[in-house]
This record gives C-alpha cells, sequence and structure tokens, in this order.
C-alpha cells in the first residue's frame, strides 16, 4: 500500500501523558531527530514539581510540545496540530489548547472507567461524540507495545514502559524523521540492560512500522529542512548553553571557574552539567546552601577565579547580602537566576520574568547591579559570556537573568568559531600603585572605568585587607568619614553607570512605524512571532529588545521617544515597565500576564494591533 | 598524594626566603579593640607565632565573619577579607578549595560560628575544608552590646534576657567532634604558651583544625573564664590534655584522674583512688571520636573540670585534594578540555 505524502511547512506537537511515561524523554528524541533532519525548531517542556504525582490524575501530567519548520521559527508554537495523549487526564489537561480540526492519537489502553472517573469524564470521549470537531486516532498502545515485546526476556511492566518510544516511533514515521540517532541513543542509555535496550529499539520500530501499515493513518508528511544561514548547528536548551558559555567565558579569560551552588528547580541543569566538564578546571562546589553557595564563589573570585553561583528566584533572595559584599568588596562573580513563578516557593517549573526588581535593588543600601538577560534558549551562551565580560572588567558582581523557559526550552544554535570569541582576560595587578611606589591602594580606581585593581592573595608585596566595612576612597581602609561615603557610594553608582553596553538596536523594516514593541529577557520569541504577524496583515510596528537592563543602553531614552507608543509586554506585573516611566517620563503601555507560561505569538499580535488600532 | 600530605598542613604553602618577625604581621591599621580585651593578647600570640611557620607572607589569607573578633584580619599584614556575619566558613571554603597553596585562617566568635553560621562551621568541618578555624568563645555578644550567646550558661542576665537565658548552651568542641572534625582543641587567650602550641598544631593538620579559644570580654562578661586563671582554683579546674599522656590533674590532696566510666564515657576521680593502670591515656589520633567527645562532657556540668589542649588530631584527606584529584583524573582520562570540540560535541548538522 502506498500512502499519501503531504508537505507542511510547519508543525506543532505536544506529547502529553502521566509524569511517569518518559514524555520528556519521547520530546527529547523527537526534538534530536528533527535537529538532525536540519528543520528549525522550538520546544517548551512542561511538567510538575512533583516527581511522581498520583497516577492518571490532571497534577501529574507532564508534556513537551515542539514546533518544527521548514522556515526560521521564533517559538514553540501557540497551539499544538496534534496531540499525543497517553491517557485521560493528558487529553483532558491539552484539549483547551487545541484548535478544531487537530490531530489526537490517544492511548485507548488507559481509557478505563476508572482512569475516567480519576479526571471526572463520567463517559468516554473517545467514544462519544465530545471530540467529533478533531480527528481523534484511537490507538490501544499499551497493548501494542506489549504485543511487539512478546518473545523478548522482559517482564509485562518493563514491555508496557516502552509505550513512548512505540509512540516515538509512529510519530517519527508520520513525520518522516531520521531514525539511526534514536536507536543509538537507546543502545547507549540501556547499555547496562540490554534486553531493554533491545525492547525499546523494537517497540520504536513497531511503532513506525504501525504507521506504515495501519488504515489509522492514510496521510505521512514532509517538512522540508529550513534554509538558515550557513554553519555548523546543533540543538541546545537555555541552561546548557549557559553552562557552555561560562566555560567559554573561563577559557576566554584565562580564570579558573569555580562555581558555588545549591540545587534549585530550574537552574539545577547548569550545575549538572558543569560538573561534566572537570578537565577544563571547572570545580564545582554544591554548597550545604544557597549563602554558602554564593560566599564560596566570592572566596573563589578574592583568590583569582571566575566565581560563579547559579539559583532561582528563592536563592537570590538568599544570596542578596553576599552579593551586596560583592558589590562592597568590588570583587568579580557572575549570579545567575533562571526566574521561575513566586511569590515564595510559587511554581518551581513554571516561567516568569518577576525578578528584575529583585536584581536591580533586592539589597541594603545603594548596591548597583548589572543585568544582563539572555533571550532565546541559544543565546544564553552569549549572555553568559558577557555577564563575565562585565564582571571581570568592571569588578562587580553581575546578574544574569534566566528564566524557566529559556532553561528547558531548545532551539537549533549555529555553533560559533572560537576564534570568533570575545577575548575577556584580565591582567592581575603585581606592582604597588601608590605614589610612593611602595604602597598598594586597592581602591585607587581605573580612571576610564572606575573598576578597582586585582591583587590576588600570592602576590607579594600587595598585602591588603577588604570587606564589607566602608573604605577609604584609594587606600580602602576603614572609614566612617560622611564625605568619603557620600563620595564611595557615588563612585559605585557611577561605575555601573559607566558600563560600556552596545546601543539598543530597533527594527522598523520600512522605518515609518508610530508603535514600538519593546521586550526583554525570554519574551523575544513570542513578540517576534506576533511583530511578524501584524506586518504581514499590514500593520506597522518597531521592534526593540533589551539586553542590557543595567545600565541601559545609553539611548535607550531616545529609542523610546521616538515612537508615539510603546507596549511593554512583561510576565510581571510591569517591573521593566516602572523602570523605565522613573527613568525617562515615559507612560509606556504595559502588557502583563503572570501564568506561568510563555506569552503566545496570536495573543501578542493582537495586543499589538489594539495599540496600532486605538490612534 | 592524599596520603602524603596528611600531617603536611602547609606543604602545599611556598616558604619564606628571609626571616620574619612579630613586626611583619602587624598591618599600619590602629587596633580598636576596647582596652582590656582578650583578643589583644590572641592578636600577639598570632603574630609571634607566624614567623616560626616560615611561609610567605603573601600566602597567608585571613578571613572573618562580624563580630568583634572578626576585625581581627585588618590587624593582619597579610591578605584578609571581613566578610559577612556566619559566612567566613563558607567564604573560606571557595578560597581554600580553589587555592591549595593558600594558608587560610578564619577568625571567628561565638555568636558568629555557632549562631548565624553554624551551618556553615558545621560543613566545612565534615567536608575538611583545609581551614585554620579560631573561634573566639568569651560566651558573648561584644559588638552588639552584651546579649547572651548560643555559648552563654543558661540562666544568663542580659539586656535580652533579663529574666535569665532559657536556652542550652553550644559546647563548641562536643559539637565540633560530632561534625566529625579531624582536628579539635581548645586553649585559652591567657596562656600564650599553650595557645601557640595548639596553634602550632593546628597549621600542621591538613584539613579543617577547629581551635576554640576562651577569650575574656572585659566590657559584657568579666572573668567568665577567670576559675582557670587564678592560681588558687586553676588546676583544680583545667585538665591539659597531652596526646600519649595519663589525664591527671590538681595537686596534693586535689589530685585528679580521669579514667573509663564504667557506665560509658569518662570519669574524673581522686588520683588516689585509682590504679596507675586505671587512669586513661589521651590518645588524639584514635580514629574513633567517640572517647574525644566523652572528654569533652567532662565540661558538664560548665567549668567544674575544663579539658584544653588537642581533643582529636586525625588525618584525612583535605577537601581541595580530593577536589583537585577529580580534576587531574577527569584530565588524564580524556586530555585537557577543549572549547571548540565541546561546542561540536553532540548532534550537529552542517547548513551549506
Amino acid at each position: 500500500m502506498t500512502k499519501q505524502v503531504q508537505q507542511l511547512d510547519r508543525v506543532i506537537i505536544r506529547f502529553a501523558g502521566d509524569s511517569g511515561d518518559g514524555m520528556q524523554l519521547t520530546g527529547d528524541r523527537f526534538t534530536a531527530e528533527t535537529a538532525k533532519f536540519g528543520n528549525d525548531l522550538s520546544t517548551l517542556p512542561n511538567f510538575p514539581a512533583e516527581i511522581r504525582a498520583p497516577a492518571g490524575t490532571l497534577p501529574g501530567v507532564s508534556s513537551f510540545q515542539l514546533h518544527f519548520a521548514d522556515h526560521d521559527i521564533l517559538t514553540p508554537g501557540d497551539a499544538p496540530n496534534v496531540l499525543v495523549a497517553m491517557n485521560p487526564a493528558a487529553l483532558k489537561a491539552n484539549l483547551g489548547d487545541l484548535p478544531r480540526g487537530a490531530d489526537i492519537i490517544a492511548n485507548t489502553d488507559e481509557f478505563t472507567k476508572r482512569n475516567l472517573q480519576k479526571v471526572g469524564y463520567a463517559a468516554n470521549p473517545l467514544e462519544d461524540d465530545s471530540l467529533a470537531e478533531w480527528r481523534v486516532h484511537s490507538l490501544p498502545l499499551t497493548s501494542l507495545t506489549v504485543k511487539a515485546l512478546e518473545g523478548f526476556s522482559i517482564s509485562k511492566k518493563d514491555a508496557e514502559r516502552a509505550k513512548n518510544m512505540f509512540a516515538l516511533g509512529l510519530l517519527s514515521w508520520l513525520y518522516h524523521r531520521p531514525t539511526e540517532a534514536t536507536i543509538k541513543f537507546l543502545e547507549a542509555k540501556f547499555a547496562k540492560k540490554p534486553d531493554i535496550a533491545k525492547a525499546n529499539v523494537a517497540a520504536f520500530q513497531a511503532g513506525w512500522n504501525y504507521g506504515e501499515t495501519t488504515e489509522s493513518f492514510s496521510v505521512s508528511y514532509e517538512i522540508k529542512p529550513a534554509t538558515l544561514a550557513p554553519g555548523v548547528y546543533r540543538n541546545i536548551s537555555g541552561n546548557q548553553a549557559l553552562a557552555y558559555g561560562l566555560i567559554a567565558a573561563s577559557v576566554q579569560s584565562g580564570l579558573p571557574l569555580f562555581l558555588g551552588t545549591y540545587p534549585i528547580t530550574p537552574a539545577s541543569d547548569i550545575l549538572h552539567e558543569l560538573s561534566k566538564h572537570k578537565r577544563f578546571g571547572i570545580r564545582t562546589f554544591q554548597a550545604e546552601d544557597e549563602i554558602a553557595g554564593v560566599g564560596a564563589a566570592l572566596g573563589a573570585a578574592f583568590g583569582g577565579a571566575l566565581g560563579v553561583t547559579t539559583t532561582s528566584g528563592p536563592g537570590v533572595a538568599l544570596k542578596a547580602e553576599t552579593v551586596g559584599l560583592a558589590v562592597a568588596t568590588e570583587l568579580p562573580l557572575i549570579v545567575v537566576d533562571v526566574q521561575r513563578a513566586g511569590p515564595s516557593t510559587g511554581m518551581p517549573t513554571k516561567t516568569e520574568q518577576t525578578d528584575l526588581l529583585m536584581a536591580m535593588f533586592g539589597r541594603n543600601g545603594e548596591s548597583p547591579v548589572p543585568v544582563v538577560a539572555p533571550s532565546t534558549p541559544s543565546d544564553c551562551f552569549d549572555a553568559a559570556i558577557e555577564a563575565a565580560r562585565i564582571a571581570l572588567k568592571y569588578r562587580t558582581p553581575v546578574m544574569l537573568l534566566s528564566d524557566g523557559y529559556l532553561a528547558n526550552g531548545s532551539e537549533p544554535w549555529q555553533v560559533p568559531e572560537v576564534s570568533e570569541l570575545p577575548d575577556i582576560s584580565v591582567e592581575f595587578t603585581t606592582e604597588p600603585n601608590g605614589e610612593d611606589g611602595t604602597t598598594y591602594l586597592p581602591f585607587k580606581r581605573d580612571t576610564e572605568t572606575l573598576a578597582r585593581p586585582w591583587a590576588v592573595p600570592g602576590t607579594p608585596g600587595l598585602e591588603h585587607r577588604i570587606g564589607g566595612i566602608e573604605k577609604a576612597d584609594g587606600s580602602g581602609n576603614i572609614s566612617y568619614d560622611p564625605d568619603n561615603h557620600d563620595r564611595m557610594v557615588r563612585l559605585r553608582q557611577a561605575k555601573i553607570d559607566g558600563i560600556d553596553v552596545p546601543p539598543l538596536e530597533v527594527d522598523d523594516p520600512d522605518g515609518d512605524a508610530r508603535v514600538l514593541v519593546l521586550g526583554w529577557g525570554s519574551t523575544y520569541g513570542p513578540i517576534a512571532a506576533a511583530v511578524r504577524r501584524v506586518r504581514r496583515e499590514g500593520g506597522k510596528v518597531a521592534q526593540a529588545h533589551l539586553r542590557h537592563l543595567n545600565p541601559l543602553p545609553a539611548n535607550t531614552g531616545d529609542v523610546l521617544r521616538a515612537y508615539d507608543k510603546v507596549l511593554l509586554p512583561e510576565i510581571n506585573l510591569g517591573q521593566l515597565a516602572l523602570l523605565l516611566r522613573a527613568r525617562f517620563l515615559i507612560d509606556v503601555i504595559s502588557y502583563n500576564r503572570v501564568r506561568g507560561l510563555p506569552f503566545k505569538a496570536e495573543e501578542l499580535a493582537g495586543v499589538i494591533q489594539d495599540v496600532i488600532n486605538s490612534d | 598524594m592524599t596520603e602524603s600530605l596528611n600531617g603536611k598542613g602547609l606543604a602545599l604553602v611556598p616558604k619564606t626566603d628571609g626571616k620574619q618577625t612579630l613586626k611583619d604581621f602587624k598591618s599600619d591599621q590602629e587596633v580598636r579593640w576596647c582596652p582590656g580585651c582578650g583578643d589583644y593578647a590572641i592578636l600577639a600570640a598570632v603574630q609571634s607565632f607566624l614567623p616560626e611557620l616560615g611561609l610567605r607572607r603573601e600566602n597567608i589569607v585571613f578571613v572573618s565573619g562580624i563580630g568583634c573578633s572578626s576585625r581581627f584580619p585588618y590587624y593582619m599584614n597579610t591578605y584578609g577579607f571581613h566578610s559577612i556575619h556566619g559566612r567566613a566558613p563558607a567564604i573560606a571554603t571557595g578560597l581554600a578549595t580553589s587555592r591549595p597553596d593558600l594558608s587560610v585562617w578564619v577568625i571567628t566568635g561565638d555568636g558568629d560560628a555557632l549562631s548565624i553560621g553554624g551551618n556553615h562551621l558545621i560543613h566545612a568541618l565534615r567536608r575538611n575544608v583545609n581551614l585554620n578555624i579560631l573561634l573566639f568563645n568569651n560566651r558573648i555578644y561584644g559588638l552588639t552590646k552584651g546579649q547572651y550567646s548560643p555559648t552563654s550558661e543558661v540562666g544568663k542576665i542580659t539586656k535580652s534576657t533579663p529574666m535569665g537565658s532559657l536556652d542550652k548552651p553550644f559546647n563548641p568542641i562536643s559539637l565540633a567532634i560530632g561534625a566529625e572534625a579531624g582536628f579539635v582543641a581548645r586553649t585559652i587567650d591567657s596562656d600564650r604558651k599553650h595557645l601557640q602550641s595548639v596553634l602550632r598544631e593546628a597549621a600542621a593538620h591538613r584539613g579543617t583544625s577547629l581551635v576554640e579559644i576562651y577569650q575574656n570580654c572585659n566590657i559584657f562578661n568579666d572573668g567568665a573564664f577567670e576559675a582557670m586563671k587564678e592560681p588558687e582554683t586553676r588546676d583544680e579546674i583545667t585538665i591539659r590534655l597531652e596526646h600519649g599522656q595519663p589525664i591527671v590533674f590538681g595537686t596534693g590532696d586535689n589530685a585528679k584522674a580521669v579514667r573509663l566510666a564504667p557506665y560509658g564515657g569518662v570519669e574524673v576521680v581522686n588520683r588516689s583512688e585509682v590504679a596507675e593502670s586505671e587512669i586513661l591515656v589521651h590518645d588524639a589520633h584514635r580514629p574513633d571520636p567517640s572517647l574525644a567527645f566523652a572528654l569533652s562532657r567532662l565540661d558538664e556540668p560548665a567549668f567544674q573540670h575544663v579539658p584544653i589542649g588537642i581533643f582529636r588530631s586525625v588525618d584525612r584527606p583535605a577537601y581541595d585534594t580530593l577536589m583537585s584529584e577529580q580534576l587531574e583524573q577527569a584530565t588524564a582520562d580524556k586530555g585537557k578540555g577543549q572549547l571548540a570540540d565541546l561546542l561540536l560535541g553532540g548532534d550537529t548538522w552542517r547548513i551549506n
């Protein structure tokens, strides 16, 4: 039987199941196949904080959304074209996001009376007319898998657990994905359990073959590779890119990396990644708490290391006092905040942009700290190097504001040439800098950058003491002199205000837009996708995106004033808007949703259009 | 490497070529503790002891937290870091772990180390970070002007406890041994010779050395250790622990000895009532910490008998050594990390 092949330009698939069903793994593998195939892609994992919520319940649903296309795309997509629902809970939790006409692939084995009752289905939706608006493919995925694995020397439970690989195989057939890498992956993953490896590979292949032979699927789909800029690509998540950026910063600065940290969702993967790369001279220290993590990083920085601490919002709250000490002692330090929904524990696995004001002001005293925010998963690489550059050049702690969406999302990344990475090397001070030629003044500043010299222990003749008590300008000795304090407060502020950051660039193809959409951090993709939609419909809109939140690019005020209206979508209640209004007296129009999820492009396109229309 | 460093706390720290004196370790800063404070004696003892080690001055770092004693680094002509209340062990951990060529000293007090910084202290001890922690115990909060501390006796009348404090104090030695510290000692500010002998052993120990120093706060808790200093009482109270020696103290009719107690632990008995063979011989190198812990409990009820000296000195690999070994192992297994290889690792594809 020859099946019809249909061409598509893009597809959004959502795998959804119980948190024990292996949906994240399934999504990761489909993503890897898709990356290998050469589509552009963007992913959105969405999972509960509980490791195993009660099976079959709505809180236990874990999903992974993947958007892939034959052209460059900016977001994981608003609404899935295909939902793989491994149980009734997965169907119920995700049906609301599914547009009419979308495909639903449902595992009928799990649609038992008991499982239906657990999520409040009075009748089986696969068997009544309630899903008539969608194209439903009802398949007994579990029993098909178990049947395919008859004859393998594994338990029935292990056979059932391979159902996610059966589903992956089926979807791989449906979208013409290459399969070799997944087979290799399974063989490596279960290298110590060859029977399990063989069974998973067999389930994967059975899923593929099922697609080819069954009448449930009469059409398969081709999405041609995307025409991206020439180069070598790999798929990368935000946390991995951030970890690689820190390693690159260590190499490019010539300083050994010291990570002092404490596990916290969604930042822990940066620790996991860095701990694998000890042969780069990287020391990873899992401390007793958040405070010790940043303390150890600062202690290492005092000793001449590239000191880094990684955390999420609650951890930043705990580290505040030590960041203040880094401000006072003017030592380089990178504080990575992978923002998550708050306040307090909030929703640990969900994303937000709600730590901006904490990053800016969350310390006692006048304690300015530069803030850098990456805009996409792969941009976390460059943003980490930029944070290190600022920290080292200006001897200051730097806040690097990632978030849960960037951290766990992934996209293709054009791998940079190492020779093109910036040189951020630093020179330690080795000679006295006092006018008498013998004394060392640890707070005598560089006249251009206002950075203080950095002399590390082990340097003869430059023995000195630093600390949190106010220091006399120049000598660094303890000082309670009122005028000295006023001068030091202003010097520390001037140093941060004077950091060289690139100008804010505006994207306005026709140059005649009257509305500017401004964003920062992870909203880049949804905003840019929304801007494209508006422009396709003939709307005029300019876009600008801030990477440096402190200091702001010098032309920020001019850019904002050049437009009649400035729209600022944020996943908070208007934190950047507050700063911009205060600084520039410009009444930006805030658009805020704090749902723990990224914006949808369609939603933002509507908001932009409304602002344009309101002229 | 791990084994060969045992007992050589300073093996990786560069030695000085020239001769050093006390003066070399005095900074140009005016010392600003209250007149009569025990901290002066400790500062002088440390400054006059350091030349003996013969280390390059620039490879010595003093790290402190917050409190009266934590001003100490400002007065030392070495590298120094006056940090945050309670956090000195954490900051020093990062420094010592990344710089095995440094001799790192943590200066802390009973409030700094045992209240706000208790967590960092016990974790530094269990990890065996290469630090010498000098815990100045005056059993009171000095810098905040006289509230009770976590080592103050129950019922302490202070500004914050007008009807007496309710909380049972920590015994820092018991706490450190409970955290399985490798080196645990106690000394007193007024006995320079003893203080320096303990510092000598602490410096020679590679790993965390915890030295509790009884220090008199003459403003808010004057005379807290007076009974250990008065000629009439000191010998009856103070038990001087010496490795390999029978544990005896007191003189004449008040001569006492320590022996294993029938119910477990140790007890003080009249020397005349016990055979020589029954007297406990102090073994600071016993791998099992139980006996050292039992000795630390002789101080209960407080200040009836107070052991000083080295309770425990047991070698195990220091944290920085273990971490360095992992880095070396990873490099030996796969070669030095190459950034281009890292970035191009995993599944890549080329677009032409």
